[in-house]
C-alpha cells in the first residue's frame, strides 16, 4: 500500500524513473571534499584570528555555511530542478521564500521597535 | 525519606489536588462516574479486544479520520462547557457579585477554552476529514506511510490528555491561549499551568507535523493516473495547501515553545529583560505560526463548501482554476501578515502600514471564493439538504466576520479595538462561521461514506438553527460591547448597563448548548434508525468526486482497481459516460498490518509530558528512554505487509454487487 506498491504499477513506474539519482562513489567523495574545506575555512578564521573585524568574519561566515547547504543538497541529497518531477524545486524556492520572510520580518520587525523606544534614561545616575 | 518523594513524584504533592474548589470535585465525580459507567459498558459487552483489533491499533486512514472527530467532539463537549461557565459568570457578575468563578479559575477557564477550541477541536476534526476523504477523493488505498498515520493520531490524544489532565492534578495555565512572556515566565507562573500548557501543545505538534508530512506526500505521489495537478477536486487542494502550511509553519511553534521551556526549565534568557532577552520576539514568532494557523483551518472548510455547494447545486464548481489560485494566493499571503496581531507592540507607521495593506490584501482571494460559491449556486438546481444549510450560514456569517476583519486590519482603528471583545467576536466569528459551520457540512456530508447511513433531517435541523441563532445571539452583543470599549478576559464588571449584552450573549450560548444536545440528539436517533436511512448505493447525494463511488462505508482497501482520471468530477463523468464497475479479474491487494506501536508511543509521551511537567525527572528519563527503545524496536518490525487475497476480494466485490442489485 505505499507509494511503492508493486501492484500499482501504472503511475509506479514514474516513481521508479524518478528515483534514478545519480549516487556514485565519485559525487559522495566532491560532496564530502568540498564540506571538509567548508567547514575548515570557518574554524581556521575563528581560532586563527584571521580577520579582526567580528562581524565581517560573521558575515563570511554565514556566507560560507549558505554554500555548504547547497553542496549538501546537490550531492548528498541530490537534489536539481528535475527530480521528483520538480516537485523538489518547488518545496525549495517555497521554502527560502517563507525564510526569508520570516527572517527579514523578524528582524525589520524588531528593530523598528527598538527604533521607536524612547530614549532610555541612565539609571545608574538615578537615586 | 523527603529526597526519595521529591525524585518519585517531583514537584506533585498531594496539596496539588484541587479538594479545595468545589466545582472542580463536582466535575471530578461527574467525570470519574461517567468514565466508570463507559468502561463497563466495554467490559460488559466484551469490546476491549474489538476496539483494540479493529479500532485503536488500525491503521487504516478512515478509521483513523473517524477517530479523530470522534476526540474532536469529545474535546468539543469539555472547550464548550468552558465557554457556557465564561458567558455564565460574565452575566451575573456585575457591581457587588463576583459571580462564582474566582479570578484564578476564571482565568484558567478561558485559557483551556482557546487552547482547547484550537489545539484538541478544530485542528483533530480538520486533520480527521482530511484523513478520511482525501486518499478516497485522489483515488488511493491508503496514505502514503500507514504507521505514522496512526502514531500522529495518538500524539494528539496524549496532548488533549494531558490538558484534561490538568483539570484535576495541579491547574492550566492561566495566560491566555498564547502563553505571552512575561506571564508566561518562570518568575510570574512558578506553578505547573504553563508547563501544562507547553508539553501538551509539543506533544500534539508532534502528531500534527507528522501527519501534515504524511497527507502531504500522498496528494503529491499517490493520485490515482490522470488526475494531474489542475484536475484534483478542490477539497484536496485545499488539503494540499493546508499540510503545506502545517509543515512550514509548526516548526515555527515547536521552536519558540522550546525556548519558553528552555527560559523556565533551565534559565535560558530568551524572553526575559532582565538578561537582554525580549518578550516580543515571543509574540513575533508565535504569530508567525499563529496566523497561517488560521488558514490551517479555514482553508479545508473552504475546501468542503466547495464540494458541497458543487453536490447540492447539481452543476461544476463555478470557476475551479480561480478558486486554486485563490487557495495558493491565500496560503502564501498568509505568511505576510503576521504583524497585524500585534499592531500596538509600538513598530512604527511603516511597518504596521505594511502589514494591514497586506491583511487587505488576504479579503481579495477571499472575496473571489465567495463570489465562486454564489455563482455555483446562481442557476443552479439548489437541494436544502443540511450540508447545503450550513454553507449557506457560512456565507452570510462569514462575510460579516470577514469585513469585522478588515476593519481591524487598519492600523488605527485597530489601536482602539485592540484586545477588546470586539476582536472576540471577530474571531468567533469567522472560527464558528468560517471553521466550525465547514466541519458540520462535512460530517453531514461525509457521515453515510463513513457509517453506511445518513443523518436524521429533523435533529440536524434543530441543531443548524439552534446553532446559527445562538451564534447571533452570543457574539454580536460582542461586537457592540467591544466598540463601548469592554476589553476582554474580564471576569468582573462595574458598570450595570453592559448587563443586558452580556446576558444577551449567555442566552446565545444557551441556545448553542441546546444545538450541542441536538446534535448529539441527531446522531443517537440516526443510529437508532440506521435501517431506514441505509445508504446502498454509496452515492447519496448524487456527489460528482471519487469517493462517492466506493461502497458505504468503503472497504478496506478503498478501489479494488485504480481509477483513471480524464476530467475534474471523475465520479460524475463515470456516471454520465455509464461506467459499469468491473465484476471480474481482481488481483491480490497489498495491505499494511495493524500495529499497536502509535498507541504506545502516545502513551509513553503521556507519560513523560506529565513527567516533565512535575518534575519528576526519573519518571521522565525512563519514559523517554522507552520511546526511543519501542522506536527503535519497530524499525525491526519486518512483517508489517500482507496480501489480501484476490478471493476476499472478489468476496467483498460481489457482496456490493448483490447490494447494488437488490436496490435498483
Amino acid at each position: 500500500m505505499s507509494a511503492h506498491d508493486e501492484l500499482q504499477h501504472a503511475h509506479d513506474d514514474h516513481d521508479h524513473d524518478d528515483l534514478g539519482i545519480h549516487a556514485t562513489f565519485k559525487g559522495y567523495m566532491t560532496g564530502f571534499v568540498l564540506a571538509v574545506i567548508l567547514t575548515i575555512i570557518p574554524f581556521w578564521l575563528v581560532m586563527g584570528h584571521v580577520i579582526k573585524d567580528s562581524s565581517t568574519a560573521a558575515v563570511i561566515i554565514l556566507g560560507l555555511a549558505a554554500v555548504q547547504i547547497v553542496v549538501h543538497m546537490i550531492y548528498f541529497l541530490h537534489m536539481n530542478s528535475k527530480s521528483e518531477g520538480g516537485w523538489n524545486m518547488l518545496a525549495l524556492v517555497f521554502t527560502i521564500v517563507l525564510v526569508v520572510i520570516t527572517l527579514s520580518g523578524s528582524i525589520w520587525i524588531m528593530y523598528h521597535l527598538n527604533h521607536n523606544m524612547m530614549p532610555l534614561m541612565d539609571t545608574s545616575n538615578l537615586p | 525519606m523527603p529526597d526519595l518523594t521529591k525524585l518519585l513524584f517531583g514537584r506533585l504533592t498531594l496539596e496539588s489536588l484541587p479538594f479545595h474548589e468545589p466545582i472542580l470535585v463536582g466535575t471530578f465525580a461527574v467525570v470519574a462516574l461517567g468514565g466508570i459507567a463507559l468502561l463497563g459498558v466495554i467490559t460488559y459487552y466484551r469490546l476491549w479486544g474489538y476496539l483494540w483489533r479493529e479500532w485503536f491499533t488500525s491503521i487504516d486512514h478512515k478509521k483513523i479520520g473517524i477517530m479523530y472527530m470522534i476526540l474532536g467532539f469529545v474535546m468539543l463537549l469539555r472547550g464548550f462547557s468552558d465557554a457556557i461557565m465564561m458567558r455564565a459568570q460574565q452575566a451575573i457578575a456585575f457591581g457587588d457579585n463576583m459571580g462564582y468563578l474566582p479570578p484564578e479559575h476564571y482565568d484558567q477557564i478561558f485559557t483551556a477554552h482557546g487552547v482547547i477550541m484550537i489545539f484538541f477541536v478544530a485542528m483533530p476534526m480538520v486533520t480527521g476529514l482530511m484523513n478520511f476523504v482525501m486518499p478516497l477523493q485522489i483515488g488511493a488505498r491508503d496514505v502514503a506511510f500507514p504507521f505514522l498515520n496512526n502514531f500522529s493520531f495518538w500524539m494528539t490524544v496524549a496532548g488533549a490528555l494531558l490538558v484534561m489532565a490538568s483539570l484535576f492534578i495541579g491547574e492550566f495555565a492561566r495566560t491566555g491561549w498564547l502563553a505571552y512572556p512575561p506571564l508566561s515566565d518562570i518568575v510570574s507562573s512558578p506553578d505547573a499551568g504553563v508547563d501544562y500548557y507547553i508539553w501538551a501543545l509539543q506533544i500534539a505538534g508532534v502528531g500534527t507535523l507528522l501527519s501534515g508530512i504524511n497527507l502531504l506526500v500522498t496528494i503529491v505521489k499517490m493520485r490515482a493516473p490522470g488526475m494531474t495537478i489542475m484536475k484534483m477536486p478542490v477539497f484536496t487542494w485545499t488539503a494540499l495547501c493546508t499540510n503545506v502550511l502545517i509543515v512550514a509553519a509548526f516548526p515555527v511553534l515547536t521552536a519558540v515553545l522550546a525556548m519558553l521551556a528552555l527560559d523556565r526549565y533551565v534559565g535560558t534568557n530568551f524572553f526575559t529583560t532582565a538578561s537582554g532577552g525580549n518578550a516580543m520576539m515571543y509574540i513575533n514568532f508565535i504569530w508567525i505560526w499563529g496566523h497561517p494557523e488560521v488558514y490551517i483551518l479555514v482553508l479545508p472548510a473552504f475546501g468542503i463548501y466547495s464540494e458541497v455547494t458543487a453536490t447540492f447545486c447539481r452543476k461544476p464548481l463555478f470557476g475551479y482554476a480561480s478558486m486554486v489560485y485563490a487557495t495558493v494566493v491565500i496560503t502564501v499571503l498568509s505568511y505576510l501578515v503576521w504583524l497585524h496581531h500585534f499592531f500596538t507592540m509600538g513598530s512604527g507607521a511603516s511597518v504596521n502600514s505594511f502589514f494591514g495593506i497586506t491583511t487587505m490584501i488576504i479579503s481579495i482571494p477571499t472575496g473571489a471564493k465567495i463570489f465562486n460559491w454564489l455563482f455555483t449556486m446562481y442557476r443552479g438546481r439548489v437541494e436544502f439538504e443540511i450540508p447545503m444549510m450550513w454553507t449557506v450560514a457560512f456565507m452570510v456569517t462569514f462575510v460579516i466576520g470577514g469585513m469585522t476583519g478588515v476593519l481591524l486590519a487598519v492600523p488605527p482603528a485597530d489601536f482602539s479595538l485592540h484586545n477588546s471583545l470586539f476582536l472576540v467576536a471577530h474571531f468567533h466569528n469567522v472560527i464558528i462561521g468560517g471553521v466550525l459551520f465547514g466541519l458540520f457540512a462535512g460530517i453531514n456530508y461525509w457521515f453515510p461514506k463513513a457509517f453506511g447511513f445518513r443523518l436524521d433531517r429533523f435533529w440536524g435541523k434543530c441543531s443548524f438553527w439552534l446553532w446559527v441563532i445562538g451564534f447571533y445571539f452570543a457574539f454580536m452583543p460582542l461586537y457592540v460591547m467591544g466598540l463601548m470599549g469592554v476589553t476582554r478576559r474580564l471576569n468582573h464588571f462595574d458598570d450595570p448597563s453592559l448587563r443586558i449584552w452580556t446576558l444577551l450573549a449567555a442566552f446565545g450560548a444557551f441556545l448553542i448548548l441546546l444545538g450541542i444536545a441536538c446534535t448529539i440528539m441527531q446522531f443517537y436517533v440516526s443510529f437508532r434508525r440506521r435501517v431506514e436511512l441505509r445508504d446502498v448505493t454509496g452515492d447519496p447525494w448524487h456527489g460528482r468526486t471519487l469517493e462517492w463511488s466506493t461502497s458505504s462505508p468503503p472497504p478496506p482497501y478503498n478501489f479494488a482497481f485504480t481509477p483513471r482520471i480524464h476530467d475534474h468530477d471523475a465520479w460524475w463523468m463515470m456516471k454520465k459516460y455509464r461506467y459499469e464497475r468491473p465484476l471480474d479479474g481482481f488481483l491480490p491487494i497489498h495491505m499494511p498490518h495493524n500495529t499497536g506501536t502509535g498507541f504506545v508511543l502516545g502513551a509513553l509521551s503521556f507519560v513523560f509530558g506529565f513527567a516533565m511537567i512535575w518534575y519528576m525527572w526519573l519518571l521522565a528519563a525512563l519514559s523517554f528512554l522507552a520511546i526511543l527503545v519501542v522506536g527503535i524496536t519497530h524499525t525491526f518490525n519486518y512483517e508489517r505487509e500482507y496480501y489480501l487475497s484476490a478471493d476476499e476480494v472478489r468476496r467483498v466485490e460481489q457482496s456490493r454487487t448483490e447490494l447494488l442489485a437488490s436496490h435498483v
